[in-house]
């Protein structure tokens, strides 16, 4: 990963944590100061989508030509990705909490997270049960393009069929309604694009641990 | 040639199907028995449970007898039937034979559990042409999806555990649109009311299907 990525991911961040806790927001009923959650609870469910979504094209390039690295980078981009996820949930939890009551409120799309979450646990469960290598990799890429698959209903498709107290969803003001104004605009792309560079570096890392690894295992 | 293969892989399941004779009457028990252990359980009495309780109560038992039955497609199989099959068919032919199989299976289980559920607890179906045109898109739907799944469990070692665990998270979307399909075929409403639903349904089974047609090659091979 190129050096003035980090250096962007980190600056970025720097100014998505002081102007999203110190710039004005827009008053709005009970949600009132809590639209601050927008800045970094949102990013943290598309950086999972466009983590999991790198991990499925890692999947199908493993696929067409099954090189070890490629299911090295598919694992990783899901291991990384599933903590976003965790960390969605967590801050979605803490801002439900104050505004709809109770940490945990049924509402559709939080559920279908919960499954999208339930599906990669499931991955890495398949993929700890298989001993052979090869095997695992391949298997592991078969299952994780088709719940890839079946993961985007539950997360696009459902919550739109049925009445959420999502914002965005069932009638409630969302991204692009008015509530959403210039200022915080500013400070939500740079924060989806920063965590997003954030989780890529993480990555990056991970992998050259692991390549680190296996480098030592085969030395010794 | 191809539809011959696919034919003549079918009639290979049935032929084996109809005589392990213990195993579909072991199905059918299994079924039985949830269908009792609701009825006991819930202490249901005529109209006692609403509408949405029971095509929930419905669709997680045929659940349950469903993975179960699809589960045993390739978990299971001695390994001397993979290598046969291995040199007379295409991976393709395999994959929607198994598809096409496990698709009247899991539709007859569900009929019979329809069956058994409005002798035992009652039948609250109004809209009955709805409700078996959802019967039969469940049906296609559980066996595209829960066939590939079975394949790939097949090849772990604690296949019926990883089974479980990696088919619920990927039916739950055909199972949320089945029970909201159901409660409105049960309230009798007009078609139109569940049509999205049906559509959605429709669009989930081309999806996993064309998913394991192209994906069941990778995992044949291995």
């Amino acid at each position: 990963m190129k050096t003035w990525l980090k250096i962007v991911a980190i600056v970025l961040l720097i100014y998505v944590h002081t102007a999203g806790l110190l710039m004005d927001v827009p008053r709005l009923n009970i949600l009132n100061e809590t639209v601050r959650a927008l800045y970094f609870h949102v990013p943290m469910w598309f950086g999972m989508v466009l983590l999991y979504f790198m991990s499925v094209y890692y999947a199908i390039r493993y696929l067409r030509n099954p090189l070890s690295d490629f299911d090295t980078y598919s694992v990783t981009y899901a291991h990384v990705g599933t903590a976003f996820g965790i960390l969605g949930m967590v801050t979605g939890m803490l801002w439900a909490n104050y505004t709809w009551g109770s940490p945990w409120h049924g509402d559709p799309k939080q559920n279908g997270a919960a499954i999208a979450l339930l599906v990669y646990l499931a991955y890495f469960v398949l993929r700890g049960s298989l001993e052979n290598e090869e095997q695992r990799a391949k298997l592991g890429a078969v299952y994780n393009i088709f719940a890839f698959a079946a993961m985007i209903p539950l997360l696009f498709i459902i919550p739109r069929l049925t009445d959420s107290l999502h914002p965005g969803n069932g009638g409630n003001p969302g991204f692009n309604a008015y509530d959403l104004d210039a200022s915080m605009r500013k400070v939500f792309y740079p924060a989806v694009l920063a965590w997003f560079l954030i989780g890529l570096w993480i990555v990056n890392i991970r992998v050259r641990i692991k390549k680190l690894e296996e480098k030592s295992i085969q030395q010794s | 040639m191809n539809n011959k293969t696919i034919l003549q892989l079918l009639k290979k399941e049935f032929v084996l199907e109809l005589r392990r004779k213990s195993v579909i009457a072991g199905l059918g028990l299994y079924l039985f028995s949830l269908i009792f252990i609701c009825y006991l359980t819930f202490n249901l009495k005529q109209n006692s449970i609403s509408p949405a309780t029971w095509s929930a109560l419905f669709w997680l038992t045929i659940l349950f007898s469903v993975v179960n039955s699809v589960a045993k497609s390739f978990i299971g199989e001695k390994k001397g039937v993979f290598i046969y099959l291995y040199t007379i068919a295409s991976p393709q032919h395999i994959i929607l034979s198994k598809i096409f199989y496990n698709a009247l299976l899991c539709w007859l289980i569900s009929l019979a559990g329809y069956l058994l559920f409005s002798v035992f607890i009652f039948n609250p179906v109004q809209d009955k042409l709805t409700f078996f045109l959802v019967l039969f898109l469940v049906s296609l739907g559980f066996s595209t999806s829960l066939s590939l799944i079975s394949g790939i469990a097949a090849k772990a070692n604690n296949s019926n555990v990883l089974m479980a665990v990696m088919s619920f998270p990927v039916v739950i979307s055909i199972l949320l649109m089945a029970v909201r399909a159901t409660k409105n075929a049960v309230d009798g409403l007009e078609f139109s009311a569940s049509s999205d639903e049906l559509l959605n349904l429709l669009a989930i089974n081309c999806i996993s299907g064309a998913l394991g047609y192209i994906l069941f090659p990778y995992i044949w091979r291995s």
